[in-house]
C-alpha cells in the first residue's frame, strides 16, 4: 500500500467497499460523497490505487472500468474509450499532455478499502 | 534584434500560424529573457486546424481540432483576447486598439491575420444559401442549410473546393457538382492527364464536375435557385458553396500605412518585416518573394523565422518549396518541384492505369541524373522519397523509371529512407531532418512514432511524412545491429505468433503464468487483450474466469459493447438472420421493459442499444430464456453468417443457402479470432448476401459451393478470391477449419483476413496451396484444433447469469446499487440516443 499524492491539509477517510469487491489487477467503481472514485487493485505489485472515475477526454464514468498495466515502472490506467492512458501516482495523462486526473490515497485496514478525500 | 526585459509583443490573429508563433517563441524563450506575450483572435475559438476542416463533417467535434487549450495560453501567460479583432495600429506610439476597446502597447507586432474567402463578383453572390468555406461557423452554417438542401455546388475545383464537394455528399445531398473555371481540376497541382484521371475517381463516387464553366449570374428570388453559365447552360441548385481561393486578410495593414501589393498581401522582406521594421507580418497574409504561401508548412517556416529574430537567430525565409500530398476523398493527390515543366527543359516519363485509377509523373533532367518534380494521382506511396530525391539532387539510378515504377529488383524497403543525406527534410510542417530524426532514434532510444512525436513534434501536423518516419526508426535500429521484431509490446520481447505457440507448448492459462514466464513488467492495455485473445483461441475457456477478466478489453470484459455515454449495446445471435415471429416478439419486449434503443444491423441481426451495465444480466437472462445466445459482437469473434433466402423461397436459387449459413455460424459461433470476422453465404450467382466482401464467402453453384476468403468491408473494401470450386459442404467446412486455424495461429494482432493476405508472402496462392492442397501437411491439425474449440463452446452470457460471483461485477458501482447517475439520452424519433459528448 502506497499512499499517493497528499496535498490537502486533512484527509477524511471513507469507507468505501470490500478487498474481494475489487478484482485482483483490475478495477472498480464506488459512490463516495457523490463522487465517483476508481478503485484498483493492483494485487501484482501489492498496491492499491484510487483516481477519478472521469475520463477528462470525453467525461466519460469510465476510468474504473479500465486496464491496468506498467509503463517502464509507472503503474498505469488505459480509459476503456479512447484508450488515454493515465499514471496511478499523480494521474498524469501518459499519452496527451493536455490531460490529467485527480489521484486519491488509499489504505486497507481489516479487508475494508478506505478512500481519502 | 533582441527582445530584452520586459519586451511587449502582441500578436494580431490566432489561426494556426499565429499559435505556432507563440509555441515557437515559448520554445525559444531563454531563461534571462522576459516579454509579455498579447494575442487578439477574431474567431471566437482558440486556434484550431484549418487543414483538416472538413474532418469536421466526418464526426471530429470543434474540440478535436484545437491546436492548444484556452488553458494552454493562460499556463504560459499569453494574454488571450477572442472574438476581438484589432481594428487600428498608431505606429507612432507603438499601440493597438481593438474592436472592443482594449488598447495594447507593442515593442513588436506580429500580423498574422490570415487570409478569407475570395467571393468573386457575380450577381446574386448575396443571395440565401451561397456559402464560403472558411471557417468552424461557415461550417456549421453549411451544415444546417444542408438538411433542407437537395442539389449542392462548388464553385471551385482546387483543393478546398473538393473537400467542400465531399461534404456536400457527406451532409446528405443528393447532388453534389463542382464548377470550375479551369478546363482542369486542381490547375495550381496538376496536369491534364492527372486531372482526367482524377476526375473519373470523383464521378465515380457521386460527385458531378463541369469544367471550363464561367459563372455568370446566381439566380433566384431570395434564395439560390440555380447557376447561370456564359455557354448559356444552366445548373439547378439550391444552395452553394464558393472556394475559388483566397484573399490575404491586409486591410487593417493598409489602415495602418504599411506597403501592400495591389493584388492583396502585406509586402515583407527576407526577414518578414513590413515597411514598419517593428511589424511583422506571417502565414498567408504575408506576401513574401513575391507571393502568398497558402500551405501550412511554409507558414510554419515564417512563425519562426519572426519567433527566431525575436530571441537573437537571426535567419531568413527562403523560397518555400510548395510541394503538396494530400488524400482527396480517398484518391492521394501529389505534387512536388516543378511538376509542370515540359520538354525540352526535361525528360517526361509518365505511367497511367485507367483501370486501377492511377497517374504518375516524373519530370528528369535532359541528362537523365536529377529529379525536377513531378505528379501523383490515385497513389502516391513514393511521394516522400520522390520529394526528397528531387530536394536533395539525388543522382538518379540509369532507369529512373524505377522511381515510380517500384524497384523491381526486391531491394530493402527501408534502405531508400537510409540513403538520404541527414539534412534531408522528413516532417515539413515541423521542419524536422532525417539527422534530428536518426539522432533521437539512436541516441536518446525514441524508438517509437509516440515517442518522437513528443521529443522532436515530427508527424504531429499533417501526418503524412509518419511512413516514413517508421522507416528511418527500422532503418536506425538495424544499423546499430538491433534486431528489429514484431513484438507485441514492452512487456513481451516475442511476436504474438511466438507467444501463441509458447503459450500452446507450455500449456498456460491463465494472463499472470504467461507474464510471469514469457514477459516482464505488469502488462498493459495492448499485451492483456492479445493474451487473452490468444488464450481463448487455444483453449476456448470462459474468458471472464481464472484472472482473465480484468485482461478483457471493455467489450470482452462485460460481454456488451460500450458506447457513448458509458452504456453498453446487447446483440443476441440471429443465425443466418433467420427469426421466428415469437423471438421477435420477446426482442421487442425487452428492449421495452428496459428502455433500449433497437436497429437492424448490416449483419442480418438486431442490436440493443442503452443498457445500463446493471441490467445486462437481467436482459440476457430473458433473451436466454426466449432461446437466444450471445451474438458476440464484442468480440475480435465471428459475428454474422449473413444470408439470402436461397432456394426454399427464390426462384433463382440454386442451393439452401439461409440453411448452409445456420450451419455454418453455429458451427463457428464463439471462436476467437486476432480480429473480428464475418461470413455469408449466397444461394446463388447474383450474391445477394455480399458473400465476397467478408472474411470468408459462400456461394451456391449448381453443382455445390464456391469458397471464397479474405475479402471485407469497411474504411478499405476488398474483395474475396476464391479458393475452391464447385465443392460439397463438408469439403467446404473442412476448408473453412483450415483457413480459420491458419489465420488464428499466424495473424499480427488485430489484423483482419484481407491485411493478412496482403502481407503473406506468396499471397492467395501460397494460403491456397496450404488449405487447399495442404502444403504445410498441417491440414489434418488445424482440422482437430477447430474442432476441440467447438467442442468447448459454451455461451458466455449463460455463464455469466448462471453465476453469482461473476453477476457480481454487472455493478456500476461496487459499493452501492445505484446506476450510473451520469448516464444520459436525448429523444430521437420516438426511441433515444445517447447524449453527444461534449
Amino acid at each position: 500500500m502506497e499512499p499517493t499524492t497528499n496535498t490537502k491539509d486533512r484527509i477524511v477517510w471513507h469507507l468505501a467497499c470490500s478487498v474481494e469487491d475489487i478484482p485482483e489487477d483490475g478495477g472498480g467503481c464506488a459512490l463516495i460523497e457523490g463522487k465517483q472514485i476508481a478503485i484498483f487493485n493492483f494485487a501484482r505489485r501489492g498496491e492499491w490505487y484510487a483516481t477519478d472515475n472521469e475520463c477528462p477526454h470525453r467525461q466519460q464514468m469510465a476510468i474504473g472500468r479500465g486496464m491496468i498495466g506498467s509503463q517502464g515502472e509507472e503503474p498505469k490506467v488505459a480509459c476503456p474509450f479512447h484508450k488515454k492512458t493515465f499514471s496511478l501516482k499523480n494521474g498524469q495523462c501518459l499519452n496527451d499532455d493536455d490531460y490529467k486526473i485527480n489521484t486519491f490515497p488509499v489504505i486497507i485496514k481489516e479487508n475494508q478499502v478506505y478512500i481519502g478525500l | 534584434m533582441k527582445a530584452n526585459t520586459n519586451t511587449h509583443i502582441v500578436v494580431i490573429g490566432n489561426g494556426m500560424v499565429g499559435y505556432k508563433f507563440c509555441e515557437k517563441l515559448l520554445a525559444r524563450k531563454k531563461n534571462d529573457q522576459e516579454f509579455t506575450l498579447t494575442v487578439f483572435g477574431e474567431e471566437p475559438r482558440v486556434a484550431y486546424d484549418r487543414v483538416h476542416l472538413s474532418e469536421y463533417f466526418a464526426g471530429k467535434t470543434a474540440d478535436d481540432l484545437t491546436m492548444a487549450s484556452v488553458d494552454w495560453y493562460a499556463e504560459n501567460g499569453i494574454r488571450l483576447f477572442l472574438s476581438d479583432p484589432v481594428v487600428d495600429i498608431d505606429r507612432e506610439e507603438k499601440l493597438v486598439r481593438s474592436h472592443h476597446g482594449h488598447v495594447v502597447h507593442y515593442d513588436y507586432l506580429v500580423m498574422a491575420t490570415g487570409s478569407g474567402a475570395f467571393v468573386p463578383s457575380i450577381p446574386g453572390v448575396e443571395k440565401d444559401g451561397v456559402f464560403v468555406y472558411r471557417t468552424i461557423e461557415d461550417l456549421e452554417l453549411i451544415q444546417a442549410y444542408a438538411k433542407k438542401a437537395k442539389r449542392g455546388a462548388v464553385l471551385g475545383g482546387g483543393l478546398l473546393g473538393l473537400e467542400a464537394a465531399k461534404a456536400l455528399l457527406d451532409l446528405g445531398l443528393e447532388e453534389a457538382h463542382v464548377v470550375e473555371f479551369a478546363s482542369r481540376l486542381m490547375p495550381r497541382q496538376i496536369d491534364d492527364a492527372g486531372s482526367k484521371i482524377l476526375q473519373s475517381q470523383l464521378e465515380s463516387l457521386g460527385l458531378n464536375i463541369h469544367l471550363a464553366k464561367s459563372t455568370q449570374e446566381i439566380v433566384g428570388g431570395d434564395f439560390i435557385k440555380g447557376m447561370q453559365f456564359a455557354d448559356n447552360s444552366f445548373l439547378d441548385v439550391d444552395m452553394l458553396v464558393i472556394s475559388a481561393g483566397i484573399r490575404p486578410r491586409d486591410e487593417l495593414a493598409k489602415i495602418a500605412g504599411l506597403d501592400t501589393h495591389p493584388r492583396g498581401g502585406i509586402v515583407v522582406d527576407n526577414g518578414l518585416r513590413t515597411s514598419d521594421p517593428y511589424i511583422f507580418a506571417i502565414g498567408e497574409c504575408a506576401l513574401a518573394h513575391h507571393m502568398i504561401y497558402g500551405l501550412i508548412a511554409p507558414g510554419y517556416e515564417m512563425a519562426d523565422v519572426v519567433a527566431g529574430a525575436l530571441t537573437g537567430t537571426e535567419k531568413e525565409f527562403l523560397p518555400y518549396d510548395m510541394s503538396t500530398k494530400l488524400k482527396l476523398i480517398g484518391t492521394d493527390v501529389a505534387s512536388f518541384g516543378d511538376p509542370f515543366i515540359e520538354e525540352p527543359a526535361c525528360k517526361t516519363i509518365r505511367y497511367e492505369n485507367k483501370a486501377k485509377g492511377i497517374y504518375k509523373r516524373i519530370n528528369v533532367s535532359p541528362d537523365g541524373k536529377e529529379l525536377l518534380g513531378g505528379i501523383l494521382v490515385g497513389d502516391a506511396e513514393q511521394y516522400n522519397m520522390l520529394l526528397q530525391t528531387c530536394k536533395n539532387k539525388t543522382i538518379l539510378p540509369p532507369d529512373s523509371e524505377d522511381l515510380i515504377l517500384g524497384s523491381r529488383g526486391g531491394e530493402d524497403a527501408g534502405a531508400g529512407v537510409m540513403s538520404l543525406p541527414d539534412d534531408a527534410l522528413i516532417c515539413s510542417c515541423e521542419a524536422v531532418t532525417k539527422g534530428m530524426l536518426c539522432h533521437e532514434i539512436g541516441e536518446n532510444g525514441h524508438t517509437t512514432i509516440d515517442a518522437l512525436k513528443k521529443c522532436c513534434k515530427a508527424g504531429t501536423g499533417c501526418g503524412g511524412c509518419i511512413p516514413m518516419v517508421k522507416d528511418i526508426i527500422q532503418g536506425v535500429m538495424k544499423q546499430n545491429g538491433q534486431y528489429v521484431r514484431n513484438v507485441v509490446c514492452e512487456h513481451f520481447d516475442h511476436s504474438r505468433q511466438e507467444l501463441l505457440d509458447l503459450v500452446k507448448m507450455n500449456g498456460l492459462r491463465t494472463y499472470g503464468e504467461v507474464l510471469n514466464e514469457f514477459g516482464h513488467g505488469d502488462g498493459c492495455e495492448v499485451c492483456k487483450p492479445v493474451v487473452a485473445s490468444l488464450l481463448a483461441s487455444l483453449w476456448n475457456e470462459n474468458v471472464l474466469t481464472k484472472d482473465r477478466a480484468p485482461i478483457q478489453d471493455s467489450n470482452d470484459r462485460y460481454l456488451a459493447n460500450i458506447q457513448k455515454g458509458g452504456t453498453y449495446s446487447v446483440v443476441p445471435r440471429i443465425p443466418g438472420g433467420e427469426i421466428t415471429p415469437d423471438k421477435l416478439i420477446v426482442i421487442g419486449q425487452v428492449a421495452k421493459k428496459y428502455g433500449l434503443y433497437t436497429k437492424i444491423t448490416g449483419g442480418q441481426r438486431i442490436d440493443l442499444f442503452g443498457a445500463h451495465v446493471n441490467d445486462l444480466p437481467l436482459i440476457w437472462e430473458e433473451l436466454i430464456d426466449a432461446g437466444f445466445e450471445s451474438g458476440h459482437a464484442y468480440g475480435k469473434a465471428l459475428r454474422t453468417v449473413k444470408s439470402c433466402v436461397g432456394s426454399t423461397w427464390c426462384r433463382f436459387g440454386v442451393q439452401d443457402s439461409v440453411s448452409f449459413a445456420i450451419e455454418v455460424e453455429e458451427r463457428y459461433k464463439g471462436i476467437r479470432a486476432p480480429h473480428k470476422f464475418k461470413s455469408a453465404v449466397s444461394g446463388c450467382i447474383r450474391e445477394c448476401a455480399e458473400a465476397q466482401s467478408k472474411d470468408f464467402g459462400i456461394i451456391a453453384t449448381e453443382k455445390g459451393w464456391n469458397l471464397y476468403v479474405c475479402g471485407n468491408g469497411g474504411s478499405k473494401p476488398q474483395h474475396a478470391q476464391l479458393i475452391a470450386s464447385d465443392v460439397d459442404k463438408e469439403t467446404c467446412i473442412k476448408l473453412i477449419d483450415r483457413f480459420l486455424m491458419f489465420y488464428i495461429k499466424t495473424a499480427d494482432p488485430l489484423t483482419r483476413t484481407a491485411t493478412w493476405l496482403n502481407k503473406m508472402e506468396g499471397g492467395i496462392s501460397y494460403l491456397k496451396a496450404v488449405v487447399v492442397d495442404d502444403l504445410l501437411g498441417l491440414a489434418a491439425e488445424f482440422e482437430n484444433e477447430m474442432q476441440s474449440l467447438i467442442n468447448n463452446y459454451k455461451c458466455e452470457w449463460k455463464e455469466v447469469v448462471d453465476s453469482p460471483e461473476l453477476r457480481k461485477r454487472y455493478n456500476h458501482f461496487v459499493n452501492v446499487p445505484d446506476k450510473d447517475p451520469t448516464v444520459a439520452f436525448e429523444d430521437l424519433r420516438t426511441q433515444k440516443r445517447a447524449k453527444e459528448w461534449v
